[in-house]
């Protein structure tokens, strides 16, 4: 980052040194109320670099029709772009096959069908595990069915520092257990669960599992296989894609067995009124006409997250982190929620004597972007007796000089508002 | 950057700080004729308000709140407002108020110091900060006004 306006990390820790990311993301470039833009709120939703915008206006601008179903040039270029994103997709978290790759609306749609469709050969008294810091979009699925249809919902706790208690994960597990729902990375903590482990205990006693990876294909490498879940869950606006578009990965033995979930064209073969026969995976899962452009700009922003390198995003961000732990902490009163040993760049905090929302209205006007609330965690919040933290969320663009100006601004809220 | 250091002065100026430092009518009434929590989802802010009434007027009101500055001081300045008035003068002065915010219309005739809040107008986010807790006013004084003659 030599010639860049911006100072970041010195060479040494920056493996993308050279590599200007910000300037790749035209919506970092103004001004909010008159300071530079420091946005620190990825977790809720990235921006997108400059190459997924061209490709999705390149696809709308020429290549536009509906996908399957065509016999002229334009469809067959959509039918390309769109199958093709779904390659990218495999590759990236390395599934071992397209047909395991189901595109969805996003992490919560995924969730969503797994509900419906595996749940469907459970019986009244059978057992779902969910993890006490899952995001609401990994509960509630879970109750509405347990309400519904009899199952009992069991809750894997966390200590203060919000890690999982994974000692106590075989003792959850009886014989009525059927799934274990596991977030790999906490949106409200930043804490990184140990999910090759969990799903090896899980395994070891006939349990499915579901992993909710919203907050980690953005910022590790993920390899499905490695990891062994039957299910990973993950959302394209997360991972500097667009919104609407997601992905469910299903190990492809469990997805053939699985009863089709929406009805429609496309995920049937012949449809009769004597009876219908279903289409093969993936497209069983895809009712309807997809999100084409939302899934093309996810695969543009694969490619881009590959030209970086995952690992290299995960050491930058990692530095990052520290330097912002670092800092945070010099603050008197503040208090970091989520201190796991193992996290990704999400600093959650409470300053004493402020409510976030008043933290996050000052720091608006000096251009720092942070959400604040319960972060759709309320257990979280709940275990930690708090009502909301103010979140800084790290992505790839971010520098020591937001950091630096979340500090200043920070310091200026303490002057006002204490 | 000045037009929006003033703006953000006068939204925490120092009436709001002040009331939300040190809030007036905080806590429980023992025994409420009436009360109502109100939520704000998206920040998982929450108050109970707690209404005394004797009669056709209201003689107490108290408030517990988790609830960031503007919340807590517009709860703190509703308190004092409504405090001794008939309820009908009191719903005149809640209807007035949410009219207010909701319509972006006579903020400076807000009943008391609620004029302080005028510039809450201009941050979207944080409108139903300060309307939260006249809208749970609002509930209690509606919901239970078979209890609230009984005491
Ligand atoms: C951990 C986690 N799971 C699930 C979701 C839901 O994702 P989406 O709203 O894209 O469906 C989020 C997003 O906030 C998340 O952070």
């Amino acid at each position: 980052m030599t010639a860049s306006s911006e100072s970041s990390l010195s060479p040494a820790v920056d493996p993308l040194n050279g590599h200007d990311v910000r300037r790749d993301f035209p919506v970092l470039d103004q001004q909010i109320n008159g300071n530079r833009l420091a946005f620190l709120d990825s977790a809720a939703s990235a921006q997108r670099p400059r190459p997924v915008l061209e490709a999705i206006a390149a696809y709308e601008e020429r290549d536009h029709a509906n996908v399957h179903r065509g016999v002229h040039t334009l469809s067959h270029r959509a039918t390309e772009a769109y199958e093709s994103a779904r390659k990218k997709v495999r590759r990236f978290v390395n599934a071992a096959s397209e047909r395991e790759i189901v595109f969805t609306r996003g992490t919560t749609e995924a969730i969503n069908l797994v509900a419906a469709t595996l749940s469907q050969s459970w019986t009244s008294g059978d057992e779902i595990i969910v993890t006490e810091l899952e995001h609401h979009a990994n509960i509630v699925p879970w109750q509405m069915l347990a309400d519904q249809h009899g199952f009992r919902l069991r809750v894997l706790p966390i200590n203060n520092r919000g890690e999982l208690l994974v000692e106590q994960l075989p003792d959850l597990i009886n014989d009525r257990t059927r799934l274990l729902c596991l977030a790999h990375v906490s949106n409200a903590l930043g804490t990184i669960n140990p999910v090759t482990e969990c799903v090896a205990m899980a395994r070891a006693r006939n349990v499915r599992t579901l992993i909710d990876g919203a907050q980690a294909v953005p910022h590790m490498p993920v390899d499905v296989r490695a990891v062994d879940c039957d299910f990973y869950a993950f959302s394209g606006h997360k991972m500097y894609g667009p919104t609407g578009i997601g992905v469910l990965y299903g190990r492809e033995s469990l997805m053939q067995s699985l009863p089709p979930w929406q009805g429609g064209g496309d995920m049937i073969l012949t449809v009769s009124f004597s009876g219908t026969t279903f289409n093969e995976l993936p497209y069983r899962f895809e009712a309807g006409t997809p999100n084409i452009a939302g899934a093309i700009g996810l695969g543009a922003a694969i490619d881009y997250l590959e030209s970086i390198g995952m690992a290299n995003v995960a050491t930058r961000e990692s530095a990052l982190l520290k330097y912002a732990t670092d800092k945070l902490t010099e603050l008197p009163g503040l208090r970091l929620i989520g201190t796991a040993a193992n996290k990704t760049s999400v600093l959650s905090f409470t300053v004493e004597g402020t409510h976030p929302h008043d933290l996050g209205t000052i720091l608006d006007h000096q251009g720092v972007a942070i959400r604040t609330g319960h972060h759709c965690a309320m257990p979280v919040m709940e275990h930690f007796n708090i009502a909301g933290t103010a979140r800084a969320s790290l992505g790839i663009y971010n520098t020591t000089d937001d950091i630096d100006q979340l500090y200043k601004g920070l310091t200026k809220a303490l002057e006002m508002l204490r | 950057m000045t037009d929006s250091a003033d703006s953000l002065k006068a939204l925490y100026q120092s009436i709001v700080l002040e009331h939300s430092r040190s809030p007036h009518n905080t806590g429980r009434l023992e025994e409420p004729s009436t009360s109502a929590t109100g939520h704000n989802p998206l920040c998982g802010d929450k108050i109970t308000v707690f209404v005394q009434a004797d009669g056709d007027s209201l003689t107490a009101l108290k408030f517990e709140a988790t609830a960031c500055a503007i919340c807590t001081a517009s709860a703190s300045i509703m308190t004092e407002t409504v405090d001794n008035r008939s309820r009908g003068a009191a719903s005149e002065t809640i209807r007035r108020t949410l009219d207010a915010f909701e319509h972006q219309r006579n903020l400076d005739d807000l009943p008391g110091d609620m004029a302080a809040f005028a510039e809450v107008c201009r941050y979207p986010s944080r409108v139903k900060c300060a309307t939260l807790p006249w809208q749970t006013l609002h509930v209690a004084l509606n919901e239970n006004t078979t209890t609230t003659t009984t005491e």
